[in-house]
């Protein structure tokens, strides 16, 4: 655990340095978008609302006459969207799911849109704005209002990129526990002598230590969280499809994830968990501050694991993809082997911080888990 | 701060994803990889302990084989022990029996000769005293063929006799 903790410190170093360097390159950046925006909207002409002025420089985009902005790229390649990019001009569509209260659930494909170009006739008129859908009113501009009450439960390119990570988990360990099953008592082979060390490693350098004697109850959550995790963020990394998605660097997922452990741990926690909160070992008249601060606590702990690890896999992302921007700022190839040196670099450390991160996020999980379960103090 | 805003889609698909994970590889992963591991893993301690088992008792039929063979060389040492004193005993009964045996006969001969001598002897006695009558006849009736060394005799005889 320690030693983990040595690993995140220097990691977060190094995201800093790196953060600081993105945002030099993104200010300048910045300036010149701004001026060629300018020079987009004054040479066409024609835009008479913003989002016009975008589909003009969406255009001058095919056209190759567009001047490199990294923040947007940046920012594009890790939002999630209703769209995945495969190569060139090439995306996959995807389904769009979406909830108005007028217009009830609609299912329709995000081809629809051609990358925002065109609206969709439902039983409202959705447009595609910045990736968002919107509701098109009477008038032709983008009903605020409307928009807001949007429910969007489109399969995105993250959720799209989940579900394969989901069906690599579940082949993966699915077949492992057939070969478990198939050669009972021998020792293990192929996949499974892979996979096994690792099970072992969660099981007796994360659960057992954290919990105790109660950790089998909690090993399934704690062996899905760690797999679902590392996987995610491995396949992240490959930067072709079907990886390439930002899925642990999203913070529904994140959320969602924390969220579970939230829940995990609180409906485990025993009576000795819930006296250490609404009953602290404190002298009374502290008892409204304490109870107030535990209960915080209660929220901060997931809270902080949300942010961890939704920091840590997006500022991988960032680094890698402005290593690779510098290749376009400076407009020569020149920047190349400098860039791939960087980006190698970071893609190795990102392999680790890929494990680190699905370590520390179940470990964490286990201590908490471990507090609240724990006999007495 | 778009990218810190969580998409209600995301959150929902992401839940039942996960959820679904959860119940499936928990169900169809977990529970039996976990369950051959612990198999295995008590299999091997199962195994170990055995082996250890065996170890002692190996160690311990081991001593007590030394043991027998101890108990049995000293078992044989003492009835070797025994036949000898038994032997000597035998031999010096046996010897102590002729020596005594010998002496009783040697003794039975002894008075067997005694007899045997005097009885000889009385004989000899008897045969000597015989013959010397026989002689003493022959002689006196050699000697008395005449009548002269008759009174001779007789004379000198007187002679002693007076003398006395």
């Amino acid at each position: 655990m320690d030693c983990s903790h040595v690993f995140e410190f220097k990691v977060n170093r190094l995201i800093v340095v790196f953060a600081l360097f993105l945002a030099f390159f993104s200010l300048r950046s910045d300036a010149y978008g701004q001026t060629d925006s300018l020079v987009v909207s004054a040479d066409t002409a024609v835009s008479a609302t913003e989002v016009h002025a975008e589909g003009a420089e969406g255009h001058a985009a095919a056209h190759g006459e567009e001047k490199f902005e990294p923040t947007k790229v940046i920012m594009e390649h890790i939002a999630d969207s209703h769209m995945w990019h495969l190569w060139g001009h090439t995306s996959l569509p995807l389904p769009v799911i979406v909830y108005t209260p007028n217009g009830g659930l609609e299912v329709f494909s995000s081809g629809h849109f051609h990358h925002g170009e065109h609206d969709y006739q439902g039983v409202n008129n959705y447009r595609l704005v910045e990736d968002k859908i919107k509701v098109v009113g009477a008038d032709g501009n983008v009903d605020e209002a409307a928009s807001a009450a949007v429910l969007d439960f489109s399969i995105t390119k993250n959720v799209a990129a989940m579900f394969v990570a989901i069906a690599v988990i579940l082949i993966v360990f699915v077949s492992v526990a057939a070969a478990y099953r198939k050669r009972v008592g021998k020792a293990p082979k192929g996949l499974q002598s892979f996979v096994e060390p690792i099970i072992i490693f969660v099981r007796d350098d994360i659960a057992r230590p954290n919990i105790g004697h109660k950790y089998a109850k909690f090993m399934p959550y704690l062996l899905t969280v760690f797999f679902f995790i590392w996987i995610n963020n491995i396949l992240g990394l490959i930067p072709i499809f079907p990886g390439g998605a930002n899925v642990t660097g999203n913070i529904a997922l994140t959320f969602v994830l924390s969220l579970f452990t939230m829940i995990v741990v609180n409906i485990n926690g025993n009576k000795h968990y819930w006296k250490h909160i609404f009953l602290p070992n404190v002298p009374f008249w502290l008892w409204p501050l304490m109870v107030v601060v535990e209960v915080i606590g209660i929220i901060s702990k997931p809270f902080a694991l949300m942010i961890r690890l939704f920091a840590n896999i997006t500022a991988g992302h960032i680094i890698v993809l402005s290593l690779i921007s510098l290749i376009f700022i400076f407009k020569t190839l020149a920047i190349a082997p400098v860039s791939i040196a960087f980006v190698l670099f970071m893609d190795v450390l990102e392999l680790l911080v890929a494990f680190l991160q699905a370590f520390i996020f179940t470990l964490l999980t286990a201590l908490f888990i471990g507090m609240a379960v724990e006999e007495h103090h | 701060m778009e990218l810190v805003t969580p998409s209600i889609g995301l959150v929902f698909w992401t839940s039942i994803a996960f959820v679904c994970l959860l119940i499936l590889l928990k169900k169809f992963a977990w529970k039996p990889i976990l369950a051959a591991i612990q198999e295995r893993e008590q299999s091997i301690e199962d195994a170990l302990n055995k082996a250890e088992l065996a170890k002692t008792e190996m160690a311990r039929l081991t001593s007590q084989n030394e043991e027998l063979l101890k108990e049995a060389r000293a078992e044989r040492d003492l009835i070797l022990k025994e036949a000898k004193a038994l032997k000597d005993n035998i031999v010096n009964e046996a010897k102590t029996q002729a020596h005594n045996e010998g002496a009783k006969l040697i003794e039975k001969a002894k008075i067997e000769i005694e007899n045997q001598k005097k009885a000889a002897l009385s004989e000899l006695k008897n045969q000597v005293s015989s013959l010397s009558l026989d002689i003493a006849e022959r002689v006196l009736r050699n000697q008395l063929q005449d009548k002269a060394t008759q009174q001779d005799l007789v004379t000198n005889l007187l002679k002693d006799v007076e003398l006395n």
